[in-house]
């Protein structure tokens, strides 16, 4: 019976925090529409944010997606080799890429960079009552915190994802090269070939949901931290780990999705 | 609305009561705070003066009881209401709570900026404005984690002047400071009581600093008001909890520190 009513227990907690994360994306939203803030400093809040967890993440995103990109080309070939089937390396490493890797792999790195930061600046600004602060002086921290980053994070997560499956091809391309099987124009051709549209936009909307996800997860352990500076460290290790868990989940959810609509199609 | 004989209070609190869980902070707590009087608030750690300033400003919500800011009870008000009382008042941090991410003079210039409508030109000559009236003439562009801590709780308080508040509040204004420049933030808050027509509530355990700046004092032990008038008659209270507290006595008994070690173990229950 003990174990039963943790269970239960637990599973209230989920759906409690879920609540959270909804209640904060709702609120941020509200903002946006009915915004108390003028708007042009928001969106001038939102475009710095943007810089930092976009344009900062380029460098990173690219080398480990161009890695990645290397990676499944050289898993792919160890098998297709055997089958005489080294043309569908492209394929494989563009598929693969843009419909999953691309956009998961830029995920993890965003929430290495950016949803632990969201967490620790939040989180600090709580012990240090600065969060107080704007309450006093009848700011809304929702909107002048969360809101142009969700902003900056739903512009930024699809372009990082489209650019990261672009990184990723050229790796696999290079491979294709050094292999000997192909040159730069024929692995073009053999990746546009293998591509529809379909594989791409399924990546980036995947990119947009991940975003707003680490977005309010972050935010919310900001907000939730306890006072003292330890409790700082451990609304950012939660956000990172509550993060990573949830995009796996809901990129489960849309990978199967989308399977079931190809099926059906 | 004729205006009435008795000067009416800006703030005014019937049966206050705090609570955190099961455990009440605040048993009850009755006061008026007058136009253009600087109270201040006095008692020992955990006594409950800083949960007493955080409630006067909404940050706690009250159990029981009622607070009248400028007329309008805070435990009913809406959010709206609410953000329109906190307009007219200012809160000087202890630790300053200046925005890391904004320089010091954009700190000052955000509630002016968020809530009023003036050229940014205007709100610079304002920023200047409270700066010099702090001593911090120049530092506009200084990021907070440069400043001193002394000079931090100068800029905290620029900040709360940015928007003319009517009742300023200020957490423990000289904690955490050498007594020369405790002395200098002392005369700060003698010298703005002079220069604005506003009501101040300070809440410190300096002492001295009390007596100096203030009109009235507010002695506030385990939650409860064990004393309160003018400073004059405060000093000369008999009371002997005011005495012990006046005259640095320790506790004989260790009361506090079971109470204390309670007070933390059942939080973490």
């Amino acid at each position: 019976m003990q174990f039963v009513a943790e269970v239960g227990a637990a599973t209230e907690r989920s759906v409690a925090y879920v609540g959270g994360l909804a209640q904060l994306f709702g609120s941020s939203l509200r903002v946006l529409f009915r915004s108390p803030l003028k708007r042009s400093r928001l969106a001038h809040r939102a475009v710095h944010q943007a810089m930092v967890v976009g344009v900062g993440a380029l460098p990173i995103v690219s080398l480990i997606t161009f890695f990645v990109g290397v990676i499944i080309a050289l898993q792919g070939a160890y098998e297709l080799q055997r089958l005489g089937a080294m043309q569908l390396v492209a394929s494989l490493v563009s598929i693969s890429i843009t419909r999953e890797l691309g956009p998961l792999i830029t995920a993890i790195v965003v929430i290495g960079r950016s949803g632990s930061a969201f967490a620790a600046e939040i989180g600090t600004m709580r012990v240090t009552e600065e969060l107080d602060a704007l309450e006093t002086m009848a700011l809304d921290p929702v909107a002048f915190l969360v809101t142009p980053k969700f902003l900056a994070m739903a512009v930024m997560m699809p372009c990082l994802a489209v650019w990261s499956d672009f990184i990723g091809v050229l790796g696999g391309c290079m491979f294709g090269i050094a292999s000997g099987n192909f040159t730069f124009g024929s692995y073009t051709i053999a990746t546009r070939d293998a591509l529809v549209a379909h594989d791409v936009t399924t990546g980036i909307v995947k990119a947009l949901v991940f975003g707003l996800v680490i977005t309010a997860v972050g935010c919310q352990e900001g907000f939730s931290t306890g006072a003292g500076a330890e409790e700082v460290g451990r609304s950012t290790t939660s956000a990172v780990v509550t993060s990573i868990l949830l995009v796996i989940l809901i990129d489960l959810v849309f990978t199967t999705l989308f399977y079931l609509a190809r099926g059906t199609a | 609305m004729a205006a009435p004989a008795v000067p009416s209070p800006v703030i005014s609190a019937r049966d206050l009561r705090v609570q955190f869980g099961d455990r009440e902070v605040l048993h009850g707590l009755n006061f008026d705070i007058f136009h253009a009087e600087t109270v201040v608030v006095i008692g020992g750690s955990g006594s409950g003066k800083s949960t007493l300033l955080r409630t006067l400003v909404g940050l706690e919500k009250p159990s029981a009881g009622q607070v009248h800011v400028k007329g309008v009870d805070i435990t009913k008000a809406s959010s709206r209401a609410m953000d329109d009382i906190r307009k007219k008042i200012g809160l000087a941090f202890q630790g300053g709570a200046l925005i890391g991410s904004l320089s010091v003079g954009e700190n000052i210039a955000l509630p002016l900026l968020e809530h009023t409508t003036l050229q940014p030109t205007t709100i610079e000559v304002m920023v200047r404005i409270k700066l010099e009236q702090v001593g911090l003439t120049g530092f506009e562009n200084y990021s907070p984690s440069q400043l001193s801590g002394g000079m931090k709780k100068r800029a905290a308080f620029a900040r709360a002047l940015a928007m003319d508040p009517e009742i300023l509040f200020f957490d423990e204004p000289s904690a955490g400071l050498d007594p020369i420049t405790a002395a200098g933030i002392d005369g700060l808050i003698l010298d703005l009581k002079e220069a604005y027509s506003m009501s101040m509530v300070v809440v410190t355990h300096e002492l001295a600093s009390a007596f100096l700046i203030a009109d009235r004092i507010i002695l506030i032990d385990r939650g409860n008001i064990v004393a309160m008038g003018p400073a004059q008659e405060v000093r000369e209270s008999q009371h002997p909890r005011v005495r012990q507290f006046l005259d640095r006595v320790a506790d004989t008994t260790q009361d506090d520190d079971v109470d204390h070690l309670r007070m933390l173990t059942e939080g973490l229950r």
